[in-house]
């Protein structure tokens, strides 16, 4: 997986990241992070476990409210009511958030069905054409999220984040708990999405081999602070010791 | 319970804000009912069945005694439309749906489905709650009126057949017609529905504000039934006596 060397004309959102503050009761998560991201980049924020990346994320997409600072999605606060009816932003969560009630068909096409978007028809073609871009087969539109694999679930979310074009698509761990196989297809679509409508990708990971294959630039989040920012060429040249550690840990048995 | 008062308030005052989009959700609202009634029919025949009978084993012989025995129609009748229909379907309803409901809701917010339909731009209240809480609310209801029926059957049944009682068959229900107003099933139904909504909302709530994993989930069904049982209990005697002045009203 390489990042394409030029981009489409982006429709993607640029995010403005100002002094960011969250807390957990006396455990601060968020230290004050500052970051710009550009529109229709990939932008993927690495970091250890547990460094605040997911709760970054949630931030992002109005999930929490920070207790100080600001996050602006094109010029409009992230926490404001209505950043949902101005610009289509999607996530992809960690477990998928898929409806277990609904049909891959059903939880794929929910977007354009429940704003009445499209006649069904056209939210049927919609749907296998999604389906088709993510790989899937069009016989699991009929099937039920708990009778498909890990892999598949992911792929599934991301066809769902796919309709209605986003300007801003939003990752969590998209590889977590998928086999390296499966991990490059998904690295791929991220990819080929980003190529093909120009949204703007986030990608929360702590997975190495995807954030240096898919991103533009790379951010490494720790214990709440951003404390390196740049291209994958220039995070892998940081002399930051945190960093080159996180980098260099691998399995070596004795 | 008390504190989160307040937040099922807003709960409710959101639910009934997207009552309009009730009729474009009637396929969620009709799936809802069916689910209901599903769950809850053959329990609320048998639970009816025996109510009714029991209060007539228990009142039959007393009443029989002092020469009474021709009043037991009515007694049995009054007591099932305008107390225990009411308050044994709720108790039903909040253990078997009320539960569930907490549940489903539960892990969807566990494991990030709400938080999905938000990023969908999908308000939960109007996608989840709604439908649930209305379809509630016509269920209850018309489960009042299936356990009145039921119920009064079961009475006729044991007060014609146990030999201590031994009242026809004709006589219960004679006196029935001539005590049971209709304003008495009004009062029952009217409760009902009141009992439905708390159900809903409570349920729903504690299931829209289930934290951490399994265990948070189980803590939110326990949540859901305990305070739907108190609620509704403290709510029947403020409507019962709120609903005093109909008892003057039409006779069948």
């Amino acid at each position: 997986m390489n990042a394409p060397a030029s981009k489409p004309s982006a429709t993607g959102l640029p995010v403005a990241i100002r002094d960011l503050r969250k807390s957990f009761g006396d455990q601060p998560v968020l230290k004050g992070v500052s970051f710009d991201i550009r529109a229709g980049e990939v932008f993927v924020l690495m970091g250890p476990s547990g460094s605040g990346k997911s709760v970054f994320l949630r931030h992002l997409i109005g999930l929490e409210t920070p207790d100080g600072g600001e996050i602006r999605i094109g010029g409009e606060l992230a926490t404001s009511e209505d950043i949902g009816s101005k610009f289509h932003l999607a996530i992809v969560f960690q477990s998928g958030g898929l409806l277990n009630s609904l049909t891959v068909a059903e939880n794929v096409g929910l977007y354009l069905t429940e704003h009445r978007l499209k006649p069904q028809e056209e939210i049927d073609r919609i749907v296998t054409e999604k389906l088709a871009l993510v790989k899937l087969d069009p016989g699991v539109a009929a099937q039920f999220p708990n009778e498909l694999s890990g892999g598949m679930r992911k792929r599934v979310a991301i066809a769902r984040a796919l309709v209605g074009d986003p300007q801003l698509v939003l990752f969590d761990e998209p590889t977590s708990e998928l086999d390296p196989l499966v991990a490059l297809t998904i690295g791929r679509e991220i990819l080929n999405l980003n190529e093909r409508t120009g949204a703007t990708c986030v990608v929360v990971t702590h997975d190495r081999d995807l954030a240096f294959g898919i991103a533009d630039r790379i951010g490494f989040l720790n214990e709440g602070e951003l404390v390196v920012l740049g291209t994958p060429a220039e995070i892998r040249a940081s002399p930051h010791p945190l960093l080159q550690q996180f980098l260099a840990a691998d399995f070596h048995p004795q | 319970m008390f504190q989160n008062l307040g937040e099922m308030l807003l709960l409710l005052a959101a639910t009934l804000r997207a009552i309009p989009r009730a009729w474009r959700d009637r396929r969620k609202v009709a799936d809802q009912l069916f689910d209901i009634g599903n769950a809850s029919l053959f329990m609320a025949c048998m639970l009816s069945l025996f109510i009714g009978g029991v209060l007539a084993l228990q009142t039959g012989p007393v009443l029989v005694q002092r020469g009474l025995g021709s009043s037991l129609g009515g007694l049995v009748a009054l007591g099932m439309c305008k107390e225990l229909a009411p308050v044994m379907m709720a108790v039903l309803i909040a253990g078997r749906i009320g539960s569930a409901m907490a549940a489903e809701l539960g892990s969807m917010r566990v494991y990030q489905e709400i938080d999905a339909l938000r990023t969908l731009n999908i308000d939960p209240v109007n996608y989840l709650v709604m439908p649930r809480v209305l379809a509630i609310a016509i269920a209850l209801p018309c489960l009042v009126v299936f356990a009145n029926l039921v119920g009064w059957t079961g009475g006729a049944l044991v007060a014609s057949f146990n030999d201590r009682i031994s009242v026809t068959w004709s006589a219960f229900f004679g006196n029935l017609r001539s005590v049971v107003e209709f304003t008495d099933l009004i009062n029952g139904l009217i409760k009902s529905f009141f009992f439905a909504v708390v159900i809903g909302v409570v349920s729903c709530h504690q299931g829209l504000t289930t934290l951490g994993g399994p265990r948070g989930i189980g803590r939110s069904v326990t949540k859901a039934v305990v305070n739907s049982l108190v609620l509704i209990l403290l709510l029947d005697y403020v409507l019962t006596r709120l609903l005093l002045p109909l008892d003057n009203g039409w006779h069948f």
